[in-house]
């Protein structure tokens, strides 16, 4: 077992996967010579040539919609996006063609295709480098997302969405990229889509979270558990579609309050859907209202200091949020 | 046919009863066996069955009145009889408890109820709804509806369901959620401690000063003995009720009749606390009831009287009656009330199945379950005064036993131990009232040092 961060995490799973398929390929900006601005897939290049890492312009839409090409004729590319930022472009070629190809050749025709992209904020990024988009897809039936927050997570997950058949969204934080150390299994394995992992067990109030926020929340609800004997649950979503209901129901059943958390704006948000399935689902089993704590629904992070700081939460206010929940 | 129902006797000793309420309404069926009226004697309420099935004809006695044994206080018209009865005279109709009216109050009490409106709004915030209404009756109404609106409006779905699920109402809880919301595990808090625990709840935060006044006290019948003292009133005659006049007779002629001697110990009880602190996590867990102190002492006591045969016997004008079993009576103080139920075979529990029997018993009296059974039989008291920070007490024997003893609060110490040095330690005192008439001071201070030595000897170690 090898200590990882999270970029280790990903380098290596997407290492591997190049090791043992020669389907496997990964197209996107600054990816080759550059080996990526994360340095994810540095000398990639020359060990697997540049038929199997492509150094692409700058045009996220030709990124997607070759891949899509790829994927439906029996590759497996492994497309980035180099900020979640830049994506765009490229929705019609993950919405309109990616999402829709099973559906659309009454099963012919699959599209086996990995999106990759590092979103977030937290780093400094301002306006164009802090976005989280997973809200924009989650709306799309026939897409898959997944934003695990740890490298054993990273590493099962993404090894699951490379076989998948069908599109696969992969988020990756930022800034947990170099943060966020941890023990990854050796050897090949897989973690299934839309498995939520319960992080710690608690009694009086559910935490869900993903990415970056999981980290704090679950930090929170240590810190809130050792010092006021409030127990918290914390349950990372790891895959945000497909929804885990069951693991989500269990615990809103057990703790009867629930907190969603999430960077993303709140409007519209991963936590709106998870909120309304608990309503639909378990409404005689909450003991107080939904409470989401979510970006404020503002364009975008400011760069200044003080505006990301106002944009993003913090393990305090998470375990303010969590405390009056549990004392309601 | 008609079959005329008369008070039933509800004990031995009972010589009257109190019809506390009707449960049917003239022109109501009632199948034989089936509750049909609430009858209250001494401390005990029981709910009367039907002894025939047929159509409740006429009701006799109204509610709050108390008659003799074997008075008439209803008529039941047999099934398949032809109705030679008159249908419920007009008159009748006032003692019918329609459903969500107040219950109607006897005309002995109605003035005093009258009289209370006006003060109840002076002196209450939470009545001056009442003033606003027409007549009594209705505002009480209108005030019980309003409560239930506000208890509903703050209560979530989970609340909900789970007090649907338990049968517990939930304005009888009392709320440790934000603004003393209640919250869902509140809900389940009461539902393991027993259906009685909501009532239990609800007396105990209803004794409470700060406690919302509850509007039912106005309206209640005399004879329900809970609501009596919910709200004295300053110029004001509370009616007696059942309970409350056979307390004072009994105390009364037990303070006149069995010369009181009363005589003190002061008990480490330092190693019994400890084995008490280390056995309760786990006694609460596997039982749901807390572990207190009373099934050690109940035990301690129990050793001492089969030492002292005398401390178990009555006085009787033939001779000293020393009994047979040892029941052990635990005086249970409820916020109008006073109830003894009793442990019956109490030398042949052990710590643990004391525990049981006492937590069970105090539920019950709680919820005012208790039966005549249950209160009967007792041939020495034990009272846990200490429980409410007292000191030193000086209580009355119950009539029939030839003593009490009482169980003081439990304080930290310093105390000259072995050598002249100070310790602190855990001490409670122990009081014992002893009928002169049965034992003197040679016997009873025998009694209490036995008690004493056995109580010090109990823990750190030992099996409940």
């Amino acid at each position: 077992m090898a200590v990882m961060n999270n970029v280790e995490a990903v380098r290596a799973t997407l290492y591997d996967a190049l090791k043992n398929d020669e389907r496997t390929l990964i197209l996107g900006e600054d990816v080759g010579a550059r080996g990526n601005v994360f340095l994810i897939t540095k000398d990639f290049i020359n060990e697997f040539g540049p038929e199997r890492i492509i150094d692409t312009p700058i045009a996220e839409a030709s990124i997607a919609g070759i891949a899509v090409g790829m994927a439906m004729e029996g590759l497996r590319p492994i497309a980035e996006i180099q900020f979640a930022d830049f994506i765009y472009p490229a929705f019609n070629q993950i919405v309109g063609e990616a999402a829709k190809i099973r559906y659309r050749s009454n099963g012919e025709y699959t599209c086996p295709l990995v999106i990759r992209t590092p979103y977030g904020g937290g780093v400094r990024g301002a306006l164009s480098h802090s976005v989280s988009v997973e809200a924009l897809f989650y709306h799309v039936p026939g897409l898959k997302i997944v934003a695990p927050a740890f490298p054993a997570d990273i590493k099962g997950l993404l090894n699951t969405a490379i076989d998948d058949p069908d599109p696969v969204l992969f988020l990756e934080h930022k800034k947990t990229y170099r943060l966020v150390k941890g023990e990854v299994p050796d050897g090949h394995y897989t973690i299934p889509l839309g498995k939520a992992n319960v992080l710690k067990p608690g009694t009086q109030v559910t935490a869900i979270s993903y990415g970056l926020y999981v980290h704090w929340a679950l930090e929170a609800a240590r810190k809130l558990e050792d010092e006021e004997g409030i127990s918290v649950e914390v349950i990372d979503l790891r895959s945000i579609r497909p929804m885990d209901k069951t693991t989500i129901l269990e615990s809103v059943r057990k703790t009867r309050k629930v907190l969603i958390i999430h960077e993303d704006n709140k409007f519209g948000g991963i936590g709106a859907e998870i909120s309304a399935m608990i309503a639909e689902e378990a409404l005689f089993d909450l003991d107080a209202p939904i409470r989401r704590l979510c970006g404020p629904d503002v364009p975008a992070m400011g760069y200044a200091l003080p505006l990301e700081e106002e944009f993003m939460s913090s393990p305090d206010e998470m375990a303010a949020a969590m405390r009056e929940l549990a004392r309601f | 046919m008609a079959t005329t129902i008369t008070m039933p006797q509800l004990g031995e000793t009972v010589t009257e009863g109190t019809v506390a309420q009707w449960l049917k309404k003239p022109g109501d069926s009632v199948e034989k066996y089936e509750p049909f009226v609430e009858v209250s004697t001494d401390k005990v309420n029981a709910e009367v069955p039907a002894p025939v099935s047929g159509v409740l004809r006429e009701i006799l006695v109204k509610e709050g009145e108390t008659v003799a044994t074997g008075t008439p206080i209803a008529v039941i018209e047999e099934v398949g009889a032809q109705s030679s009865a008159p249908a419920p005279a007009p008159a009748d109709a006032s003692v019918q408890p329609a459903p969500h009216a107040p219950t109607p109050v006897t005309p002995a009490f109605a003035p005093t109820h009258a009289d209370r409106s006006p003060a109840a709004t002076a002196f209450s915030p939470g009545l001056q709804v009442a003033s606003s209404a027409t007549n009594g009756h209705g505002a009480c109404a209108a005030a019980d509806a309003g409560s239930l609106e506000a208890a509903l409006r703050k209560a979530s779905p989970a609340v909900r369901r789970l007090a649907r699920e338990h049968h517990i109402d939930i304005r009888t809880l009392k709320g440790t959620g934000a603004h003393g919301r209640v919250t869902a595990a509140d809900v389940l808090a009461a539902a393991q401690m027993g259906p009685s625990a909501a009532v239990g709840q609800a007396i105990a935060s209803a004794a409470a000063p700060a406690a919302t006044p509850t509007r039912s006290t106005v309206s209640a019948p005399p004879a329900s003995g809970t609501s009596t003292y919910g709200e004295p009133i300053p110029g004001t005659l509370i009616p007696l009720t059942q309970a409350r006049r056979i307390i004072a007779e009994r105390m009364v002629e037990s303070k006149h009749t069995a010369p009181h001697a009363w005589s003190m110990v002061e008990v480490d009880v330092t190693t019994l606390w400890a084995w008490r602190e280390r056995e309760k996590a786990r006694f609460e867990r596997e039982t749901g009831y807390k572990l207190t102190l009373l099934p050690f002492f109940i035990r301690a006591v129990v050793e001492s009287l089969a030492r002292f045969p005398l401390m178990n016997a009555r006085f009787t004008p033939d001779g000293i009656y020393v009994e047979k079993d040892v029941n052990i009576g635990i005086a249970v103080g409820l916020p109008t009330n006073l109830v003894v139920p009793v442990i019956k075979h109490a030398d042949t529990l052990s710590i643990k199945g004391l525990a049981l029997a006492a937590a069970e018993l105090i539920d019950r009296a709680r919820k005012g379950k208790l039966t005549v059974d249950d209160l009967s039989g007792g041939t020495f008291t034990v009272n846990n005064n200490g429980a409410n920070g007292s000191y030193a007490s000086a209580p009355i024997i119950n009539a029939g036993q030839a003593g009490i003893v009482t169980m003081e609060a439990v304080v930290k110490k310093p105390v000259v131990v072995e050598n002249d040095a100070i310790a602190i330690r855990q001490m409670m005192n122990v009081c014992l009232s002893l009928d002169h008439r049965v034992v003197d001071g040679y016997i009873a201070s025998g009694f209490l040092a036995d008690l004493k030595k056995r109580l010090e000897a109990m823990g750190p170690d030992g099996v409940l």
